[in-house]
């Protein structure tokens, strides 16, 4: 295989991505939006790894899972924190700091 | 045979990928990310990234997409309406914007004019000595030349627990610090046992103003104030 494939796929589903970031509203969908466009990059990162033959991309790749594991944990903490506050969980209600 | 696993693995990446843009239900979109997970993870093991695709599995099908589970069953998935009070405008603008970025990806792999890209990848045997993406290839790198990355990664996983505690603990919820029993000297004072339950079954009833009284008749529930 190519691995130009890997890399087409690695866009598409980054861009599909980043239209779920932009369309939805549930903060809890958005999150998951965000790890689809997390590991398109790790998808690509690991194609380039591939390329070079050099081990260096999967190192990377595993240290933005780490990344990722940590925004997921803070930001369902925010979450639950929202729920318990009463806070409407939904992204165009939470316009407090909007001016 | 490694052309039918890409097709195999990239229908499953698009299929969960668009469940979780597309359907409505919280509890669907994660299902759909692990079934995106599991395509990924298959795609990693034909980029000779064995140790990665296992990781993948393991942490992200497995242990994260469990958080998000319970967090959704916590706050309780709604589902969001159809129609978008803000306007369809937003969203139109929002697939061009993704529409665009997606012309703009194409072009630059497509114009970057990186021959290797149209190649297998460079020389890896399918026997390597190495053993490029086994466990030991992976974590030799790690502990050598990427040591500092790795405790970094530790260090940041650390704060990043501790933050979510403090997050989502909860405040202001039983009783308040002033309201919670202090330690004071009577406390060290008074004879072992003091207000348990062996002291009520021996026949104390723990008020000293109850005790003077000493006049209830048998059988009489104890009145018992300032809960």
């Amino acid at each position: 295989m190519n691995i130009s494939w890997f890399i087409v796929v690695s866009a598409f589903v980054f861009c599909i991505g980043a239209a779920g970031v932009l369309t939805r509203r549930n903060p809890l969908v958005i999150l998951l939006c965000l790890e689809l466009m997390l590991n398109a990059a790790n998808l690509a990162l690991i194609g380039f790894s591939r390329m070079h033959g050099n081990g260096d991309g999967q190192v990377f790749a595993i240290i933005v899972m780490v990344v990722a594991a940590c925004e997921v944990t803070v930001g369902l903490g925010v979450i639950v924190a929202m729920y318990r506050r009463r806070v409407p969980i939904d992204a165009d209600e939470l316009r407090e700091l909007h001016g | 045979m490694a052309e039918v696993f890409f097709f195999i693995a990239a229908f499953f990446v698009f299929g969960g990928a668009i469940g979780v843009v597309g359907l409505r239900n919280p509890f669907y979109n994660v299902l759909a990310l692990v079934t995106h997970l599991f395509g990924l993870a298959g795609m990693f093991l034909l980029l000779r990234a064995q140790f990665v695709a296992a990781a993948q599995v393991v942490v992200y099908a497995g242990a994260v997409m469990v958080l998000y589970v319970f967090v959704v069953a916590y706050v309780g998935g709604q589902d969001e309406p159809l129609s978008v009070s803000t306007g369809r405008g937003n969203r139109a603008l929002a697939v061009l914007f993704a529409g665009a970025l997606l012309v703009e990806l194409c072009v630059a792999i497509l114009g970057s004019g990186l021959e290797a890209l149209d190649s297998d990848g460079a020389g890896v045997a399918a026997n390597d000595p190495n053993g490029f993406g086994t466990p030991g290839y992976i974590g030799s790198l790690l502990l050598t030349k990427f040591l500092f990355a790795f405790e970094a990664a530790s260090i940041l996983l650390l704060i990043a627990a501790v933050g979510a505690v403090v997050l989502a603990r909860r405040r202001g919820g039983v009783g308040t610090l002033d309201e919670q029993r202090r330690i004071s000297v009577s406390d060290l004072l008074a004879p072992i046992g003091t207000g348990t339950m062996a002291e009520a079954a021996s026949g104390h009833v723990g008020t000293p103003a109850l005790e003077a009284e000493g006049e209830r008749t048998e059988g009489e529930p104890v009145k018992v104030t300032g809960w």
